[in-house]
């Protein structure tokens, strides 16, 4: 059984600092991670890998760096990796991206035979849209799964699997035939180490580069800021509220008048609140 | 590929760039909203967005349109009076079998032809759990543009639809437009808009719309629905009273102390992003742009330094007091009461003086 794994680099959000001075994203020196919700669906591609004995292929379109994300992901244990990269696809909006990872599938498809399942994880945390993954089944004409929580039950003869999924109000539980995409909730699994021979054999390994022309893309107007139906039109830092907010004085002020303090401001200014606590507490 | 897709012809340059709408979008007109009614009960998101979706109509002078998708005439034709009543001048239902549970083959095909059939210039939808699984097909089946997660919808000066989300990195909003597409798409999560007021006994239009699929054409099963055992209301989302924590506590130990007060005050409990990392709180309790977003009547918020992520989740509380030992955290700029104290103390304190209130008054009774 052929899997793939579709993961991004992001810079790591818990190190992003905002420029006190120009509000704007202070991104030199961040350092990249792989988005922490594809390690979820990373950790069980791989173990529904080692149950069938099948292959892993990692996929990331990204710059040339995103090789580091790539080659982390073959010491957790994936088999092969893909990077694709190229300054066509620089400005690529959902529409845009799932066009190319799309392309990608296929060549790797044809390359190194056809994946029954393409896991992709819940959401980025720098894209944070959860649509590339419904974008690329619906390109593919896949079966999508989102949200999935566990793969019950998986029948390679019968082409067949059955899910959880996390639906509006409860679990759906949901059989359909593979191939499938499948985009996995978080905290379902825990990422493994992997072995040292993983960590030997990635520091060896080729990772696989392909540009858009490889990834057998001939409509380049499809690609990048071109193939982006969604523009930009402006960024800008949130304004304050006109009025700041009313500081309650604090020095020299004992925590409990403090406290005796706040809690006349609060019921001044919601009488509603006060109201609804009274009931609350009459109803005890 | 899905045989419901109908690839739009690519313009000839850069996407963004050109402001001609081509000829064959000129007719694309309305604006509608997708009502999530599973389970027999329409889902408040619906309502929201159609609060918003007739102020967008209004500015366009256009038509709003719900649209109503289900197995059970009788839940589709109660989900239709409501959205009369909340604003909708007509209502699309689809009333199939196939569309008794959420599927998402089934409700791309019946949107898409609904789309390529009738052709609206905006299309919205909730950010649920369904409306993103459903959203991101119709997008890419119908190669138009989709913006995730808006917190504020308007339309400018040109007409087009200018929906503005959080962008990575802590403290910027983006405005996105897409314009040389139709539909334009765009996701709202619930409670970022207001809940409209409803005028009961308002009516519309219904226009009916078949979809001609058999339930073999659909491959995927529903093979059981296992529903929460919370009803969806006790939730965070829809508390009057939310007390939160974030990483200014410091231990979480001492995130003890938000439980404890909001205990006292019947409210919800929850924090912000960090806690969920490092295991202080369960994901379902973040509020935030990547968690819930909340409409309280009261929000006290004890060392959270108010990130962008952060506040769009709790604008819309009617009153936010903040609490943090740094005189200049972003969160006094939104919040409207301000304490520069250790949370520490004073929220222990606060637990303490709010019970000796709030016994005083049960003795009263
Ligand atoms: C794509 C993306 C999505 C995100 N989504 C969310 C989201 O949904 N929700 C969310 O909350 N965040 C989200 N974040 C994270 C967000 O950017 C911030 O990093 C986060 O909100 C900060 O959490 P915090 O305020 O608890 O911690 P910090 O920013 O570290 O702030 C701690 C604050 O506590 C104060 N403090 C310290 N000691 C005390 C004390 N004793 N008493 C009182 N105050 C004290 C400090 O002055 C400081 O202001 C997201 C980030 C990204 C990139
Ligand atoms: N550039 C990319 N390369 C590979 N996979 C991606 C890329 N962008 C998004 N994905 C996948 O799609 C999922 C959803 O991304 P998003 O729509 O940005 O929230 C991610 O969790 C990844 O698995």
């Amino acid at each position: 059984m052929h899997i793939v794994v579709c993961m991004k680099q992001v810079p790591d959000s818990a190190q992003i600092r905002v420029h006190p001075v120009t509000n704007t994203i202070m991104r030199q020196g961040v350092p990249t991670i792989i988005n922490p919700y594809d390690l979820f669906a990373l950790e069980e591609a791989m173990r529904w890998r080692d149950k069938f004995k099948g292959a892993l292929t990692v996929l990331t379109m990204g710059p040339p760096m995103a090789e580091d994300s790539l080659r982390k992901a073959l010491t957790f244990g994936a088999d092969r990796a893909v990077l694709l990269t190229d300054r066509f696809f620089a400005g690529s909006d959902t529409l845009a991206t799932s066009f190319a990872l799309a392309s990608a599938l296929e060549k790797i498809s044809t390359e190194f035979g056809a994946p029954a399942m393409i896991f992709t994880g819940k959401q980025t945390i720098d894209g944070d849209t959860a649509q590339v993954g419904p974008g690329i089944a619906k390109r593919l004409g896949l079966n999508q799964l989102t949200y999935v929580s566990r793969i019950v039950e998986l029948d390679q003869a019968a082409d067949k699997i059955v899910v959880e999924r996390r639906a509006e109000g409860g679990v759906q539980i949901l059989s359909t035939r593979l191939p499938v995409l499948i985009t996995m909730l978080e905290g379902v699994n825990e990422i493994r180490r992997g072995t040292l021979d993983d960590a030997l054999r990635a520091a060896r390994a080729k990772i696989i580069t392909w540009n858009a022309a490889d990834a057998g893309i001939t409509d380049l107007t499809l690609c990048g800021l071109r193939g982006s139906p969604t523009i930009v039109k402006k960024v800008f830092a949130p304004s304050p509220r006109a009025e700041k907010a009313h500081k309650i004085p604090t020095a020299d002020v004992p925590v409990e008048l403090l406290a005796e303090n706040v809690i006349s401001e609060i019921f001044k200014r919601q009488p509603a609140v006060e109201g609804d606590l009274m009931k609350f507490s009459a109803g005890q | 590929m899905s045989e419901a897709a109908k690839p739009a012809p690519a313009p000839a340059s850069r996407a963004g760039a050109k402001k001609e709408l081509p000829e064959h979008f000129k007719a694309y007109k309305h604006v509608w909203v997708v009502v999530e009614s599973e389970h027999g009960e329409v889902h408040p998101v619906s309502f929201e967005l159609l609060g918003e979706g007739r102020l967008l109509a209004n500015k366009r002078g256009v038509e709003l349109a719900a649209v109503v998708l289900g197995g059970d005439a009788k839940a589709i034709a109660s989900a239709a009076r409501e959205c009369f009543e909340y604003g909708a001048d007509l209502v699309y239902t689809v009333t199939d079998p196939v569309l008794a549970h959420y599927r998402n083959e089934a409700y791309t095909r019946a949107m898409t032809d609904l789309v390529n059939t009738y052709k609206p210039e905006i299309l919205l939808l909730g950010a649920t759990t369904l409306g993103r699984d459903l959203a991101g097909s119709v997008a890419t089946t119908l190669r138009t543009g989709l913006t995730a997660d808006c917190t504020e919808l308007a339309i400018d000066d040109e007409g087009s639809l200018a929906a503005t989300r959080p962008t990575f990195g802590g403290s910027l909003l983006c405005t996105i437009l897409t314009l040389n597409y139709r539909p334009q798409m765009a996701t709202v999560r619930p409670r970022v808009l207001q809940m409209p007021s409803r005028q009961t006994g308002r009516t519309g239009r219904i226009v009916e719309h078949a979809l001609g699929l058999a339930e073999d054409d659909v491959v995927t099963k529903v093979v059981q629905f296992i529903a929460d055992r919370d009803s969806n209301k006790a939730q965070l989302s829809y508390a009057d009273i939310v007390v939160a924590g974030g990483l200014g506590l410091q231990s979480a130990e001492n995130f003890q102390l938000v439980k404890s007060l909001a205990e006292v005050l019947g409210a919800e409990y929850g924090g912000s992003r960090p806690l969920v990392q490092k295991g202080w709180m369960t994901s379902d309790r973040q509020i935030g742009q990547t968690g819930k977003t909340i409409r309280p009547k009261l929000y006290i918020a004890a060392g959270i330094s108010g990130a962008i992520q952060h506040r769009v989740g709790v604008e819309g509380a009617d009153l936010i007091v903040a609490i943090n030992t740094d005189p200049n955290a972003p969160i006094f700029d939104f919040a409207h009461l301000g304490i520069v104290a250790d949370a520490i103390r004073l929220l222990p304190a606060l637990t303490e003086a709010f019970r000796k209130h709030l016994s005083v008054n049960r003795l009263a009774c």
